[in-house]
């Protein structure tokens, strides 16, 4: 294949991910690695760089948004982001030592769990007024308010420290992996911490772009970040994930999340498979 | 309890109010990124758009691509690689400027705490840039 060809291609998948990632809420960066090894035959540390930089891109071009809602404690975030910035450092270490083979069977197992999560019926139980307030949180001062159609409502934060655990574990994943790992996220922030959905989701996108970068650096310097493949992903991506942003409202997003999670898990599979088998991602 | 409540309704406000110019100033950068990648692909396909592609073997990029200085120093020189490259540079320094805007917005709030956090998170992602 050419280089013109090549590249062409690449967009127009990056774009269909982009579009199809921001509508389902579920962030493109998961079916990029996959598309780029299953469907172009890239070497798997390639593909992660290139998605690496369009999981920066889609977290900072979606920030002002974000915040207009009002959701996001950058407090929360920050902290926990101490967590994933040393994952996302040791996760881009541990991919210049672990065999392709490996990354790509983890791979495959952590999008089968984001495909699980997807479309499982997640219960809310946010920590609210009676509930006793983690003292560690209450010193950094997590605690907050956010607008429901009521007003203004309190939350507290909970379990700080296993959320900080969890976190660190979600950066190495972002970093041996290229995604934003929202799935482990959301598991740390919602389920252990008990943050409302919403500012759980609007903190994770702040996170997601921080910790990328965090793994981004290490993967230029060692060479894994090649211009003429992440040129056309990133664009690809970020094009994508603008217009999927646009028909949000207007899409029938329970449908397409089915389709969605139904697509990542074969992916999946074929990715554990082809590791095992043929010894290639 | 009453004060403690307004103080942190206020301390939320200019919170947001911080994170939302941080939030367009993010925008515009991803803008000026994603055109100076597009400015350098379009110069890459004209000169190498009918050589064959090879991903398949992993070998390490050129050290000029792999250095800050060194995609400058290509980027300047017109290189098509160097100016996607620099591109990409820039996109993965838009969440490491927005870190660094926090410190300043902590600091204006005297939150000696999160200036402290807030600096730690920058201090790593200056190290993963500086190579790991």
């Amino acid at each position: 294949m050419h280089v013109i060809h090549f590249t062409t291609l690449v967009w127009m998948g990056s774009f269909v991910a982009g579009f199809l990632g921001s509508l389902t809420g579920l962030g493109g960066g998961v079916v990029i690695v996959p598309l780029l090894t299953l469907g172009f035959g890239v070497d798997i540390r390639y593909a992660v760089g290139a998605s690496l930089v369009s999981v920066i891109a889609t977290s900072s071009g979606a920030a002002a948004a974000y915040v207009k809602e009002g959701y996001s404690n950058i407090r929360i975030g920050m902290f926990l982001e101490i967590a994933t910035s040393i994952g996302a450092l040791f996760g881009a270490f541990l991919a210049t030592i672990v065999s392709t083979q490996a990354i790509g069977v983890v791979f495959g197992a952590v999008l089968l769990y984001s495909a699980y999560q997807s479309v499982r019926t997640m219960r809310e139980s946010p920590c609210g007024e009676g509930d006793p307030r983690d003292p560690i949180a209450t010193r950094l001062k997590m605690h907050g308010t956010y607008p429901t159609a009521q007003g203004l409502k309190t939350y507290c934060v909970q379990a700080v420290p296993t959320g900080f655990g969890l976190m660190f574990g979600a950066g190495t994943l972002s970093g041996l992996l290229g995604i934003g790992s929202g799935a482990v996220k959301v598991i740390a922030m919602d389920q252990a911490m008990r943050i409302p959905f919403k500012v759980s989701t609007t903190t994770s996108n702040f996170m997601i772009g921080v910790t990328a970068a965090a793994s981004a650096g290490v993967y230029l310097s060692r060479g894994y970040i090649d211009p003429g493949l992440a040129m056309p992903v990133m664009l690809g991506v970020l094009a994508g994930s603008m217009l999927g942003a646009r028909y949000l409202m207007v899409a029938r997003t329970r449908v397409l999340r089915a389709i969605f999670a139904a697509v990542i898990a074969a992916l999946a599979i074929e990715m554990i498979y082809n590791s095992l088998a043929m010894g290639r991602p | 309890m009453k004060a403690e409540s307004m103080t942190r309704e206020k301390q939320r406000w200019s919170d947001q109010r911080v994170e939302q110019i941080i939030g367009n100033l993010l925008r515009a950068g991803v803008i000026i990124a994603a055109a100076i990648c597009l400015a350098g692909g379009v110069l890459y396909l004209v000169s190498y758009g009918h050589q064959p592609v090879n991903y398949h073997a992993f070998r390490s990029e050129p050290s000029d691509l792999r250095s800050v200085p060194g995609i400058f120093a290509d980027a300047f020189a017109l290189h098509s690689r160097g100016l996607m490259q620099l591109g990409l540079l820039l996109l993965i320094l838009t969440p490491v400027v927005r870190v660094a805007f926090s410190i300043f917005a902590f600091a204006l709030e005297h939150d000696r705490m999160y200036v402290v956090i807030t600096s730690i998170v920058l201090g790593l992602l200056i190290f993963s840039l500086m190579g790991g």
